[in-house]
């Protein structure tokens, strides 16, 4: 039975405690990845909304992907929603197991999947008054895509 | 009775349309999901607006992604948005 954790939610996280939880588990190889919101072209602020009903079931249902490709002891995701600002922590996907290779590579599949099949919209405001929504990228798609 | 179906708008579909949401009465189980769009779309400005280029939006039945040409079938639920921008 290996630890699943999955958080969707305005509060930020602390990723040292996150990673502790996926040391803990025994195996040999923790990766992580955490996304930031990036600053620059006056990016004052963006906001995440998301479906809330679906969310989190959608999240599971690719974590359920990556534990049928790798033998994983545990996977933590933190998804956050609401007002974000540049420098501020947007993501978190924690992998543990065995050995590093399905660590690293669960993480990757992870993200990559999050980025493009996960019900998250972000809109970015910008310092001269601009409020967009911002468009979803075909090298995004291209990226989930290598996984097969 | 007749059956309802829940829509659901997110992103820049809900802003243009002006609502999180309707109930509408179930068109049938063998309309598909485009189909519905084209009979959203013209109901008013704000719902042609956001239904204008339907190959820029996505669906969900019953909180599962599917293709614009699934049938509504059973479905108690659809959210219509644009393309996922989350991670």
């Amino acid at each position: 039975m290996s630890l699943v954790s999955i958080t969707v939610g305005e509060a930020d996280f602390d990723p040292a405690s996150l990673l502790a939880q996926l040391e803990g588990l025994g195996g040999g190889a923790v990766a992580s990845f955490t996304g930031i919101v990036r600053g620059g072209d006056g990016l004052v602020a963006m906001r995440l909304d998301h479906y809330p009903a679906m969310t989190e079931a959608q999240i599971a249902r690719i974590v359920e992907d990556a534990q049928a490709r790798w033998p994983l002891l545990g996977v933590i995701v933190v998804h956050r929603v609401g007002e974000l600002h540049p420098g501020e922590r947007i993501v978190f996907v924690g992998t543990a197991s065995a050995h590093r290779g399905a660590a690293l590579e669960a993480c990757a599949f992870l993200i990559d999947w999050l980025k493009t099949s996960a019900p998250f919209w972000k809109k970015e405001r910008f310092a001269d008054g601009r409020a967009t929504w911002v468009e979803a990228r075909a090298e995004d798609d291209a990226t989930r895509d290598r996984w097969g | 009775m007749t059956a309802q179906l829940d829509i659901l708008y997110f992103a820049w579909v809900r802003e243009r349309i002006g609502k999180d949401g309707e109930s509408i009465a179930h068109p049938g189980a063998e309309v598909s999901v485009a189909e519905l769009i084209a009979l959203l779309a013209a109901r008013g400005e704000g719902y042609a607006q956001a239904f204008a280029q339907p190959e820029r939006l996505r669906a969900a039945l019953d909180q599962h992604f599917v293709p614009l040409d699934a049938l509504l079938g059973s479905g108690r639920e659809l959210a219509l948005f644009p393309p996922v921008t989350g991670g």
